[in-house]
């Protein structure tokens, strides 16, 4: 597809699910973009370049000419509308709000309970073995509810024939909790029926973590 | 103002910030609404009839005719386009970014840390004595990065000199932050002066938990 002339700059970790999502937002739009790579394991969104950028200190965030936005979601609505050539909303009111609807329970009722932060103080106050099944419990609650929510809207995707804004938000997740947590996606025949359909498509698999610039060597 | 024709129709509990968002966004936008109580604390929200409304369970949902949709970030965005009379977004693209990025600091980075189940889980698995700091902690570590993402911004509300969605967010979030958990503002100049200008508009105070019908009495 056709690449657009930009000045766009992602500042990205490679395995940041919420970097993920927009790496493939980026890829699906066709727009090209420089890769920033910021490691959260040595502090780097703590040094002092970072935090003038962004002084809250996450990543995504995107740099588009004089504009600066961090945070996936406000990214990606940011994106839908100044590059509204690959729409990945749909126009319909409602399938608009169930793609919204899906990507705020990943993006709120999943991921903020997974991060690093949090696995931190549930390894410190509660125990180091009880990391994971914590993680597994908000994933399954949330994929339960992906489950159910996505039930009458699905197609080849998440919510109809296209790819939309649900498939960029799900596909990391996904990742996520096959890759790091060993969730038993069985109990998940839709989802489990998305992820394969989204390893189709060359757009997702480039923004993978392990096909980032600052992904350790295998 | 106009009125419009269908009433809408918003299941809601009294204290939940999430219900507590809509019933703030509908009263702005000057849209009657039906208020249908869903007492949590009692598994209403288990019910069949609610369950087929809304198969996972959450409040608010809204009702618009034929419509349903739940999730207050999907449901806030449905109303604004389809209810477009009294924005809530400003046009402008970096500055509609930042109302959507403070919504989701509140939305993801807060509340889904300090809700009743994951309350419950720090209780159990730590102590009781552990949820009060626990939730301060997260509730502090957003308001601090609130504060810097506004700073530059903010006028007499959060981004400027009229209410937006970022006010909608943040007013239940401050709310609860001093009533439930008694967090020391004083660390937080901008959203406390913001905080006083949400006590003096009708439309936020009108919004307030114990202003609903489902409130228990005083």
């Amino acid at each position: 597809m056709a690449q657009q002339q930009n000045n766009l700059k992602l500042y990205s970790y490679w395995r940041s699910s919420c970097s993920c999502r927009i790496r493939i937002a980026l890829n699906l739009k066709g727009l090209d973009y420089e890769y920033i790579p910021v490691n959260l394991l040595k502090g780097e969104q703590f040094s002092p370049e970072f935090r003038k950028l962004n002084p809250i200190g996450y990543v995504p965030v995107l740099v588009d000419g004089d504009v600066v936005i961090s945070d996936s979601l406000a990214i990606f609505l940011y994106l839908e509308e100044k590059y509204p050539q690959i729409p990945l909303l749909p126009s319909d009111l409602l399938k608009k709000a169930v793609n919204i609807q899906a990507a705020n329970i990943v993006c709120s009722s999943i991921q903020p309970l997974q991060n690093l932060a949090v696995l931190n103080y549930i390894e410190e106050k509660v125990s180091p073995d009880e990391k994971v099944p914590w993680v597994k419990f908000h994933i399954e609650k949330g994929f339960g509810a992906l489950e159910k929510l996505l039930k009458d809207h699905a197609g080849k995707y998440a919510t109809g024939d296209e790819v939309a804004m649900a498939d960029a938000f799900l596909a990391p997740q996904m990742h996520a909790g096959i890759k790091r947590f060993n969730v038993d996606m069985a109990k998940f025949p839709l989802l489990t029926r998305l992820n394969e359909a989204y390893s189709e498509l060359p757009e997702f698999e480039k923004a993978m973590p392990e096909n980032q610039p600052d992904a350790p060597s295998a | 103002m106009a009125q419009q024709q269908n009433k809408l129709k918003l299941y809601s509990y009294w204290i939940s910030s999430c219900s507590w968002r809509i019933r703030i966004a509908l009263n702005l936008k000057g849209l009657q609404y039906q208020y249908i109580p869903v007492n949590l604390l009692k598994g209403e929200h288990f019910s069949p009839e609610f369950q087929k409304l809304n198969p996972i369970g959450y409040v608010p949902v809204l009702v618009d005719g034929d419509i349903v949709i739940s999730d207050s970030f999907a449901i806030f965005m449905y109303l604004e386009e389809k209810y477009p009379q009294i924005p809530l977004l400003p046009s402008d693209l970096p500055k509609k970014a930042l109302n959507i990025q403070a919504t989701n600091i509140v939305s993801s980075s807060i509340q889904p840390l300090q809700n009743l189940a994951v309350l419950k889980y720090i209780e159990e698995k730590t102590s009781p004595d552990e949820k009060i700091p626990w939730a301060k902690f997260h509730i502090e570590k957003g308001f601090a990065a609130l504060e810097k993402l506004l700073k530059d911004h903010a006028g007499k509300y959060a981004t400027g000199d009229e209410v937006s969605m970022a006010d909608v967010f943040l007013a239940p979030q401050i709310f609860n932050a001093i009533k439930r958990f008694n967090v020391d503002m004083a660390k937080f100049p901008l959203l406390t002066r913001l905080n006083d200008a949400y006590s003096e508009l009708p439309e936020f105070q009108k919004a307030t938990p114990e202003n609903q019908p489902d409130a228990p009495p005083a």
